[in-house]
């Protein structure tokens, strides 16, 4: 009860110095500009409806009640032309909506010639990265701060910790301008590859490989989540994505195709 | 004149009939009117047992970190509260319901199958206590209610619990519907033909046949699951050859029928209600009922739509994005012809008519959000995000749970003989509808904003709206012992209810005296001129 109430306190301590994040990111490549565009189609259309219908209701709310004098039209029991009439427009409107998403989905499914390909295996609880053309492997974790502060009853603060619970030790990185294609599978469970800027989000499954593709415009650090239930620590295994430079990402590959051979010297003198 | 007499002694005979005294009336009753009691005594006990497992969820959600519980504790709570709430709440208070009403709408005595009914009720308590007990068994389910494999077959000792529970439902679930429907189809009362029907009788009708249509899918995957777990079968484990996205469209083949499974009925309580407080005929009786069978059809070519992520391919995506969007189609006729319904009305606002007209503007809120989920590139997005959980929320709380809560506040005169505290009903619908706007609509905007579901934990930026959350959750649990007070005190007393209740409703209920008497309807009822009690009463 005394948690129940310091939670109440520090919460309402909070909401005075609010973070209002109301919206979908608008993303950082066309697909993901695309996808808010027509998300905010759809929703300005069921904002046009629920004036309408909504006004409608409020009106008879308003007028048509016993209080006011109002006598019931109680012959008022059907009309065709009214019937055909509000089953015609909402087909024309969801055909209108139909078509676009339509399109943007087409262009979603197309992942052919990528510039670069990253299989990623999901684990319980973490990421496996492969450059297949590249020859890079690593896992990705989430980050140590992060972790220790995510424990039940840590003391840590989470507004201490940079970027809490969307940090790993090893991001992906890749070129900006580049289609990149990601493969996706698991070894165990079901996970979710999900980065919000990017507007992709896919299931991996073990057994299956499937694929999604993104072109990020803008270099930049961007985050995401598992979005499938994969067990108890489903949300403590995050999404880097590094978007850097294409020389930058030229040196990066570089560095660690070095310390691959060198790891790889290490263990054939093991053997 | 021999066997009349003799009829009629019979008959006098069989009104002395009252219920049995002690625990055995409940345990051996045959009565529809009982179990119908008892189903709703069940579901009310199951909604504040899902409603204390979802407050720890939101007190864990409070603020950012873990401050209560262990993931996987946490995990076991999102699993059992949705279990419990749908089929130990939601689906055990429509057939209550319909168990109270559909013989007092149709003009029956009874249901058609009453030791069934008795089985069929007496099932559930067994199924739930079994469900529950797994908590004792180093731990619940806690892979989701939708029980994917591969994850569900890491379930500890509780895995074949967790199955065998979901058979017992379902096979409560095939009993209750069969039963409805025999009822529907063989004991109406002469002249009552099929679309004079009231519109929930009408809903019923179709989600009782969706029922049987459907429960038997999930029995079917729930076993292949016991089997790939047990028996060494390999349908979902692709170590083996066997495909796990195989059970999500098996599953989905039911979960969608089932999703219409506990919104139809409530259209049906809405269509009722509606009319009596607006005190006009339905709008549009014909096209309602056409428009519920248009739903009930759609429901079973629309199943992907909850699975967009698993990578289909292109057709198929767009097939299943097309057939959904078309539901909005007939949901849409609907809305607006409760709407029309009330135009040009003479509405007053007494509880059960305020929980409707709640139950009209929010279930059309999470309407909006379903039609945004349709367009298969948002939902890349919105899938398994806080979005989700916003929308189906909506359609499940101030939409079934509103119909129902406005359903017991509407029939509750008939079933006591008391009128319920108006007061006190106002009180619990304003506390009410704040508190679930308050609790689920944040979500939308942290789902859109990166949120995803099924997390004991999250970012900081999301702080803020989960923290109105859990202050919207626990009021919202909180108001709802307000309905506990209002219904213990319309049983033990209150003002008398006259047989009409209300200003001149519509229906065959409302003929019979209030408290509707053990035994109703021995006779069938005059139904020659339906225009007196049907639904097109004053045309």
């Amino acid at each position: 009860m005394k948690r129940l109430i310091a939670l109440f306190l520090t919460g309402v301590a909070g909401v005075a110095h609010a973070d209002w994040d109301v919206n979908m990111p608008v993303g950082v490549t066309e697909i993901s500009k695309e996808v808010y565009d027509l998300h905010m189609l759809i929703f300005w259309v069921c904002v046009v409806i629920a004036v309408v219908v909504f006004g409608a209701m409020i009106y008879a709310l308003i007028n048509h009640r016993k209080s006011v004098g109002a006598v019931p039209a109680k012959d008022m029991v059907h009309s065709t032309r009214a019937e055909i009439v509000w089953t015609i427009i909402p087909v024309v409107i969801l055909v209108a909506m139909a078509v676009p998403a339509a399109e943007t989905l087409v262009k979603m499914e197309d992942t052919r010639n990528p510039d670069v390909t990253i299989k990623a295996t999901a684990y319980q609880w973490k990421w496996h990265y492969e450059y297949l053309d590249q020859e890079i492997d690593f896992y990705s974790n989430l980050d140590a701060d992060s972790n220790a502060a995510r424990q039940l009853g840590s003391g840590i603060d989470p507004e201490s910790v940079p970027h809490y619970l969307l940090n790993v030790d090893n991001p992906v990185v890749v070129p900006v301008g580049a289609k990149i294609r990601v493969l996706l599978t698991s070894n165990d469970v079901l996970h979710a590859w999900w980065i919000p800027e990017f507007a992709v989000k896919k299931d991996a499954i073990p057994g299956f490989i499937n694929e999604i593709w993104f072109r990020a415009e803008e270099v930049g650090t961007f985050r995401g989540v598992c979005a499938e239930l994969c067990g108890q620590d489903h949300g403590f295994m995050p999404i880097v994505v590094e978007v850097r430079p294409a020389e930058e990402f030229a040196t990066w590959v570089a560095a660690n195709q070095a310390e691959g051979d060198e790891q790889q010297r290490l263990a054939d003198a093991v053997n | 004149m021999t066997s009349a007499t003799h009829t009629a002694d019979h008959h006098d005979e069989h009104h002395d009939h009252g219920p049995a005294k002690g625990l055995s009336r409940w345990l051996f009753t045959t009565n529809h009117k009982d179990i119908g009691t008892l189903y709703l005594l069940f579901s009310l006990t199951m909604f504040f047992v899902g409603g204390a497992m979802a407050l720890v969820i939101r007190a864990e959600l409070g603020m950012p970190g873990l401050q209560f519980v262990h993931p996987d504790f946490y995990n076991q709570m999102v699993t059992m509260h949705a279990l419990i709430m749908i089929f130990g709440a939601v689906m055990p208070a429509f057939v209550g319901l319909a168990n109270w009403m559909v013989p007092l709408m149709v003009g029956a005595c009874d249901m058609a199958l009453p030791r069934m009914n008795n089985w069929s009720f007496w099932i559930l308590p067994v199924a739930f206590g079994l469900l529950l007990s797994t908590f004792f068994l180093g731990g619940a389910p806690a892979g989701g209610w939708t029980m994917y494999p591969p994850l569900v077959l890491q379930t500890g000792d509780a895995f074949p619990l967790l199955i065998f529970s979901v058979h017992l439902m379902g096979i409560s679930s095939i009993m209750g519907a069969i039963n409805i429907i025999v009822t529907i189809m063989n004991m109406r009362a002469p002249g009552m033909t099929l679309l004079k029907m009231p519109l929930f009788v009408w809903t019923w009708l179709i989600t009782a046949y969706l029922l049987i249509a459907v429960m038997p899918v999930l029995a079917g995957a729930v076993t292949m699951l016991l089997t790939d777990q047990f028996f060494g079968t390999s349908f979902f484990r692709a170590a083996g050859g066997g495909d796990p996205v195989m059970f999500q469209h098996i599953f989905w083949f039911f979960g969608h029928p089932e999703v219409y499974i506990m919104i139809l009925p409530a259209f049906g309580i809405v269509s009722e209600i509606i009319p009596t407080f607006s005190r006009k005929p339905l709008f549009g009786y014909d096209s309602m009922v056409y428009a519920t069978a248009s739903i009930a059809f759609l429901s079973f070519i629309v199943w992907a739509h909850h699975m967009f992520t698993v990578g289909m391919p292109l057709t198929g995506q767009l097939f299943f994005m097309f057939s959904t969007m078309l539901i909005a189609v007939p949901t849409g006729v609907k809305v607006f012809n409760w709407t029309a319904t009330m135009w040009k009305g003479a509405m007053t606002f007494e509880t059960p008519m305020l929980f409707a007209l709640a139950f009209l503007f929010l279930f059309t809120i999470g309407g909006f959000s379903g039609l945004m989920l349709a367009i298969v590139p948002a939902d890349f997005q919105y899938h398994d995000s806080y979005f989700v959980v916003a929308h189906f929320h909506y359609v499940l709380v101030p939409g079934a749970i509103f119909a129902i809560i406005a359903g017991a506040y509407y029939w509750l005169p008939k079933w006591t003989g008391h009128m319920y505290n108006e007061t006190l009903g106002k009180w619990h619908f304003w506390l009410t509808t704040i508190f679930v706007n308050l609790t689920f609509f944040p979500m939308h905007f942290v789902g859109l904003a990166g949120m995803q579901r099924r997390v004991p934990d999250y970012p900081v930026v999301f702080a803020d709206f989960n923290f109105i959350a859990t202050v919207g959750a626990f009021g919202f649990g909180l108001s709802q012992l307000l309905f506990i007070v209002v219904v213990v005190q319309c049983i033990r007393g209150g003002k008398k209810a006259t047989a009409e209740v209300w200003d001149n409703p519509h229906g065959l209920e409302w003929t019979v005296p209030s408290p509707a008497p053990y035994h109703t309807f021995d006779e069938p009822p005059e139904v020659g001129d339906l225009a007196e009690i049907g639904p097109l009463k004053g045309t």
